[in-house]
């Protein structure tokens, strides 16, 4: 063995395992599992907190309006487009009361004239004009049912 | 001799140039036209694999998609920052090309443009486009960002040094840095509602079901069937980003 070797192997064998052992506390848990990533970091990802209920868990109780819902021109809408996120209602219905969002500026989010809307994609008024007597849509459209005019 | 040298070279060139056509034509017989084909190679695992859907014709521009968006993931609330968001296109008859987008969206959208001035208008809605190939993990130089085993490209907030290189790679402007977190940020496609078994909360609001999402893997799945009735493009198609977001209706002036 050539004289030089015998410092420069050891100084050698020093480096990988300092290395070896850097790496060790560097590198995080999981990593590259399944790739190169983090994967607990699926499992941060897929617990974060929901907002939004889904009309899933909205007609688990409120089977009567689904179903009035379903067999009108509101059928494709989710309860929360005008009742707000709703989880917290829907995690404790007693205590946390749901919100009803109505009015000319609410409805004309989908409803006010727009060139840019088709006609078939969804009905359109002059939401300022129409019935100016009145102050909110609510007044004469059931929104669960929405051809069901009140008198 | 400069002559006689002139002509070996040449015939190396020539012969060389065979070499590499004939190796050419013999590799493509056995894997045709590969490296020309653009395609989406699905990854060879278990489960569902997350596409989108976006129907241009069915979009009526409430923005609940935004807004809900914002609420459902703690978006910042200041105007430049979304993870989705609603552009609204018009074109003049005199050619002139508008795109709008008042706070993504949010607050609804009114027309400016007298009718009679409209040659087309319609809205666009936006979000991360679930690249199969995305540019933007690909750059990510500590792996906090990267493609989930379902297709969904998702960030490591406790991994990520904030260093914005995906935020500049992203072609479609999906990502931003998160101004509290300085970390980069971007839809996840509700991963935590996926996983629940629960739409995003842009296509649970969507009124007129113009986002959908399905797994592209379910061959009777909504998505497939999506897919066949409708004459899908993505967007920037030339990038070959192998995006998983098929817009139907996409118009050429759309960017």
């Amino acid at each position: 063995m050539p004289p030089q070797l015998k410092v420069l192997l050891p100084l050698f064998a020093i480096i990988v395992v300092v290395f070896v052992v850097i790496r060790h506390f560097l590198v995080p848990v999981s990593f590259g599992e399944n790739g190169h990533y983090r994967a607990n970091s699926l499992i941060d990802n897929a617990n974060k907190e929901m907002v939004y209920a889904s009309k899933k868990m909205c007609v688990e109780c409120h089977a009567d309006i689904g179903e009035k819902l379903q067999s009108d021109l509101h059928a494709s809408l989710s309860c929360v487009v005008c009742h707000g996120p709703g989880l917290e209602h829907s995690n404790s219905p007693k205590t946390v009361q749901i919100i009803k969002m109505s009015g000319r500026d609410h409805c004309g989010r989908c409803h006010a004239i727009n060139p840019a809307r088709l006609k078939e994609a969804v009905n359109q008024i002059d939401v300022v004009e129409h019935h100016k007597d009145k102050k909110d849509c609510i007044e004469c459209h059931n929104p669960h049912a929405v051809w069901e005019l009140k008198k | 001799m400069g002559t006689k040298k002139i002509s070996n070279s040449r015939r190396a060139f020539f012969k060389t140039s065979a070499a590499l056509v004939g190796a050419l034509a013999v590799s493509s017989l056995l894997d045709p036209l590969k490296a020309l084909v653009i395609t989406t190679e699905e990854p060879k695992n278990e489960g569902p694999w997350w596409g989108i859907g976006i129907d241009i014709k069915k979009c009526i521009g409430c923005g609940l998609c935004a807004k809900s968006c914002k609420a459902e993931n703690h978006v910042p609330i200041q105007p430049f920052y979304f993870r989705n968001w609603v552009e609204q296109y018009t074109i003049l008859n005199d050619g002139t090309l508008k795109v709008i987008s008042p706070n993504g969206g949010i607050d609804g959208f009114k027309t400016n443009e007298p009718k009679e001035d409209i040659f087309k208008t319609f809205f666009v809605p936006k979000m991360c486009n679930h690249c199969a190939k995305s540019p933007c993990t690909q750059v990510c130089p500590v792996g906090a960002t990267f493609v989930s085993p379902d297709g969904v490209v998702l960030i490591d907030d406790k991994y990520c040094i904030g260093c914005a290189y995906c935020v500049q790679a992203c072609p479609y402007g999906c990502r931003y840095i998160h101004p509290e977190k300085k970390v980069a940020d971007k839809c996840t496609l509700c991963y935590h509602r996926l996983k629940k078994g629960l739409a995003p909360a842009c296509m649970e609001i969507c009124p007129t079901g113009a986002r959908i999402y399905g797994d592209l893997r379910d061959k009777n799945g909504i998505m497939i069937k999506f897919l066949k009735e409708h004459d899908c493009q993505v967007l920037k198609p030339s990038l070959n980003t192998g995006s998983k977001l098929n817009y139907n209706g996409l118009s050429k002036e759309i960017r």
